[in-house]
């Protein structure tokens, strides 16, 4: 069942609430490449004295993941909002209440 | 410090944590939970995460193996930041199908199966032992720190009977706050808040020790980072296997711990919060671990070699004569150990009494589901599994003799909680995930995990023998413990982290292939796996459709659970029915949601076991599932045709709309040819009647009489001319012309029309370009009208060709029983616009007056040729104006238009 109306582009607004799903959902895989970077240092650099700086790098990503989530968790909480408004507001030929009364068969069914 | 100081001040912080969860339970149970449910109390109580492992466990982790203690906290921070991935989803499907457990989830994703009920349960339990072991066995060692150091010399109190205290005093402290009610969702306003203050106890009594340590003892952070790489933490050397199997197993365990996932999902999660926590959660974690090393470093550094590193925390600050800032560190461990052990208490009682005690209850006192007070005996079950927990953990601290490093303890527990990883992301991911699959890789994983991790935990010879560990059971090599097919030298956790996920994945997925879902279980995985789809609630089968079930004895059983609530539930249900009363009709949608709210008591299976009782047991077949479907299906094909009509309306409106226009425009074309007539006429006239008055007044020179009679005459013609072409125009839009056939010479009638054109501006030399042969055409048409659209074009051509020398090119084709005829000039091309406007009634271009006409010329040729079945058009792209006359060879009455 196709929405006449569907169009294969979306309004700019939901264009960007899903750039920014996009971003929720790959920040841990990119946080994760950043965690896991120390694993090459230490096959390369094998002078001792590297543990404060390895300490230093991780807070700092540490950090940093805090700061990027802290800046999209609310904007994604708005999204997660609008998402679960969405289906009721959907533009449909009829309004939900409409559709909840079916041409009943029988009441054996 | 006096030991009876100690003592005191631990009995009056507990007192204060009773009185904060019973001042929150009091204003929970007057509704006022706006501040008890804000994000901040959310994420304080995720902190239950950090328990005393972190508190002193990870400053002795960090002693030991440098920064890898760090990996245990970026792990839940990758999952947290990555709240989109998994934990909305967890926190969604928690709230809509009122999870009461990580037992209930998986048990109800697959099912509403009592046996995965079972299978997780008995994991969570013997996985979470050893922790509660760990939890005890760090505050003991707690009150050993300050009892070995004491000057009064005080005699340290039997080690075990502390253990026994503190044990006790948790049970007492969980039973009071953690089962008071039965409530419809398994929430604890009380215990979460007091969870909360915990969590603000912790980070700010190791945040204070970690400033005196940095500030106080060190000078500042850069004298740290070179005590850093002075200590012998500088050797440390990251070992890649186990950064990231430790990451992982934390990650894992973040979501797989009953007790986290009783604070995430089960304690009223939601994605509002959930948001907020995604950042906070991962902050608190590292403010958490900021200190760690400094403390560690500073621990190494300043106390005498042999002390425990994981006492670091208390022994510093003790050792630099700080016993306010010590008693501070000793609450804050205190803290991370009673939360800790308090949640997961909760979390297993609810999953103990859920899926062992209240299904065997029900099995062999199936009456009870109908009779007898089911309430006590649930409350009853939880405060035994409460007491049971806490017994077993201080069991395995007995029987592990208290020793051995905490991390490695709570590693062990990590990777036992780890195994519901798959059959939980299978079954909320993949509709494929089947209970068999989900049983298989969860208890061949947990057999694993205990073989290869739990049992040789504690240590050997205790439960495996020195032999079996050498040589593998009945000499068996490749089913040694820490070397399993033949894998050695692994990490002895990693090795056994990997192979428990590898064949517990494995089961899970060849299990799920190869068996076939009940009706059951295929309802319930659609319901979870697509659980944002809102639109697709319609299409969740409703499994009591065949049910019969007395409302009455439906009430009796949810007042049993529900208390007082159940009546308010009938009541709302029956007056949207549109009932009075308090006894709705029980249809299969309200018993769906009568078991969704049991469940939130006493979990999916119980609860789903509980209504079979009444409504029948198992009536549901997939085709009666297939026939509800069926049912929802028709609803949407029904809307579907709805909307087909809806675009066939549009459609037809869209038709009618056009033809209104068109209407409309005829009608003001109507208008327009009225005033154009009348303008048309009148114009002659006038001109007739001035002279016509000039010359009666007589008194005029005979020359000018000519002249003006001249006038007079000219315009007489004109009208008459115009009169005829309007009679003409009438009579062929009426189709009532009279047509005299004949056959004619296509050759012949261009000559005739070159002929008759030539006096139209004869002064100006006119070339014509045709080609004869093309044009001996005979065809059987009205030669004279004809003849006359000819002449109008051609003089028209002659009338407004403005090129300097002129030519004309009449080109004739025969095609397929059609004649076409093009008459193109070197004048200046015709505008789109003006294409079609051309052949209008008095559509005259240019108002120049040597039209001579009146404008109907065109018009008048359209209507011929229309008659004569054929057409005239412009024919654009010739490099001038160019007009197409087309025409049947052989005219046919049915040609006429309609």
């Amino acid at each position: 069942m196709r929405r006449p109306r569907a169009s294969l582009f979306l309004p700019r607004p939901d264009y960007l609430r899903r750039r920014l799903v996009d971003a929720a959902r790959l920040l841990p895989i990119f946080g994760g490449f950043l965690v896991l970077l120390p694993i090459l240092w230490t096959q390369t650099d094998v002078q001792t004295g590297g543990t404060a700086r390895s300490g230093i790098y991780l807070f700092v990503v540490w950090a940093a993941l805090v700061a990027v989530a802290a800046w999209l968790a609310p904007r994604l909480a708005a999204a997660a909002e609008r998402d679960d408004a969405l289906p009721e507001s959907e533009p449909g030929i009829l309004g939900s209440d409409e559709v909840a009364q079916p041409p009943r068969q029988g009441d054996g069914v | 410090m006096p030991f009876n100081v100690l003592v005191l001040t631990c009995f009056a912080y507990v007192f204060f944590l009773f009185l904060v969860a019973y001042l929150a339970d009091r204003r929970a149970a007057r509704g006022r939970v706006a501040w008890l449910r804000s994000p901040l109390v959310y994420t304080l109580s995720l902190s239950i995460y950090c328990t005393a492992w972190t508190f002193y466990g990870a400053v002795g982790y960090a002693a030991r193996s440098g920064l890898e203690f760090l990996a245990i906290y970026l792990g839940p921070t990758l999952v947290f930041v990555g709240w989109w991935w998994v934990l909305r989803k967890l926190v969604r499907i928690g709230r809509k199908h009122r999870v009461t457990s990580i037992g209930d989830l998986i048990s109800s994703r697959y099912g509403k199966s009592n046996l995965l009920g079972v299978i997780v349960t008995i994991m969570a339990v013997v996985a979470a032992t050893p922790y509660i072991a760990l939890q005890l066995q760090s505050v003991t060692l707690s009150f050993g720190v300050f009892a070995s150091d004491t000057p009064e010399g005080w005699a340290l109190p039997d080690r075990n009977a502390t253990a026994i205290w503190v044990a006790v005093g948790l049970a007492l402290f969980t039973v009071l706050f953690g089962t008071r009610n039965l409530d419809a969702k398994e929430q604890h306003h009380g215990v979460v808040t007091a969870i909360a203050v915990e969590a603000v106890v912790k980070l700010v009594a190791l945040v204070a020790v970690g400033v005196f340590v940095v500030w106080g003892l060190a000078d500042g952070p850069a004298d740290i980072v070179n005590r850093i790489d002075a200590s012998r933490l500088a050797e440390w050397q990251l070992l890649p296997g186990r950064w990231f199997g430790v990451i992982f197993l934390a990650g894992a365990a973040v979501i797989c711990l009953p007790r986290m996932f009783q604070v995430l999902v089960v304690e009223d999660g939601d994605e509002q919060r959930l948001a907020r926590a995604s950042w906070a959660f991962p902050l608190y974690l590292l403010l958490m671990s900021l200190f760690i090393v400094p403390i560690a470093v500073l621990g190494l550094e300043r106390l005498p070699s042999g002390s425990n590193p994981d006492m670091f925390v208390l022994t510093l600050p003790l050792a630099a004569g700080q016993g306010g800032l010590a008693m501070l560190a000793f609450l804050g461990g205190f803290s991370s150990a009673t939360s800790m052990v308090i949640i997961e208490a909760i979390a297993l009682s609810t999953m103990v009494s859920n899926h062992i005690v209240m299904p065997i209850w029900l099995r062999f006192r199936p009456q009870t589901a109908v009779s007898g007070d089911l309430r006590r005996i649930v409350l009853l079950a939880r405060r035994l599994s409460i007491a049971a927990v806490l017994a077993l953990g201080y069991g395995y601290f007995r029987l592990s003799g208290g020793s051995g490093a905490l991390a490695a303890i709570g590693l062990v527990s990590f990777a036992g909680a780890a195994q519901v990883l798959p059959a939980m992301l299978g079954g909320i991911f993949w509709r494929g995930a089947t209970r068999v699959g989900a049983a298989a890789g969860l208890t061949i994983g947990f057999a694993t995990w205990a073989y290869s991790m739990y049992l040789p935990s504690f240590g050997p010879d205790a439960v495996i023998s020195v032999q079996v560990f050498a040589n593998g059971p009945f000499g068996i090599g490749w089913l040694r413990p820490q070397a399993l097919f033949g894998v050695e030298g692994m990490d002895p956790l990693l090795h056994a982290v990997f192979w428990s996920m590898v064949l517990n994945t494995t089961a899970f997925i060849a299990g799920s292939l190869l068996t076939f879902p009940g009706p059951v279980e295929r309802a319930q995985s659609a319901a979870f796996v697509n659980v944002f789809d809102s639109h697709n609630e319609g299409l969740r089968p409703r499994p009591w459709t065949g049910g019969r079930a007395e409302p009455e004895a439906l009430l009796v059983m949810t007042q049993r659970i529900l208390g007082d609530a159940a009546l308010g539930l009938f009541a709302a249900e029956a007056k949207a029915q549109g009932k009075e009363g308090y006894l709705p009709d029980a249809s299969p949608e309200f018993v769906d949601q009568l078991e969704r709210q049991l469940a939130g008591s006493v979990g999916a299976a119980t609860a789903h076991a509980m209504i079979s009782e009444l409504v029948g047991r198992e009536r549901v077949s997939v085709e009666d599932l297939m026939a509800v479907a069926n049912e929802t299906a028709q609803i949407m094909e029904y809307s579907g045709r709805l909307e087909a009509q809806q675009i066939e309306l549009t459609r037809t409106a869209g038709a009618l709309r056009e033809a209104n226009e068109k209407l409309t425009q005829v009608s003001m074309q109507k208008d327009a040819f009225l005033s154009q007539i009348s303008h048309e006429l009148r114009t002659p006239m006038t001109s007739i009647r001035a002279f016509s008055e000039l010359l009666m007044e007589g008194d005029v020179p005979g020359q000018t009489v000519t002249a003006q009679a001249g006038v007079i005459n000219a315009e007489a013609v004109r009208l008459t001319r115009l009169l005829d072409d309007l009679l003409d125009m009438s009579v062929l839009e009426n189709g009532s012309v009279r047509l005299d056939l004949s056959v004619a010479n296509m050759r012949l009638m261009i000559d005739r029309a070159l002929i008759a054109a030539g006096n139209v501006r004869p002064e100006r030399s006119f070339e014509i370009v045709r080609n004869p042969l093309a044009e001996e055409i005979f065809l059987r048409t009205d030669s004279d009208r004809l003849v006359q659209v000819f002449i109008n074009l051609i003089s028209n051509a002659r009338k407004y060709c403005d090129a300097a020398s002129p030519w004309m090119k009449i080109a004739v084709k025969q095609k397929a029983g059609r004649v076409y005829i093009d008459f193109i000039d070197n004048g200046a091309a015709l505008p789109k616009a003006n294409q079609a406007l051309i052949f209008e009634k008095f559509a005259r271009l240019t108002d120049a007056s040597r039209a001579g006409g009146a404008g109907l010329g065109l018009a008048i040729s359209r209507e011929v040729m229309a008659n004569l079945g054929g057409s005239v058009g412009y024919l654009p792209g010739q490099g001038g104006p160019a007009f197409r006359v087309t025409l049947p060879l052989q005219y046919v009455a049915a040609a006429k238009r309609d």
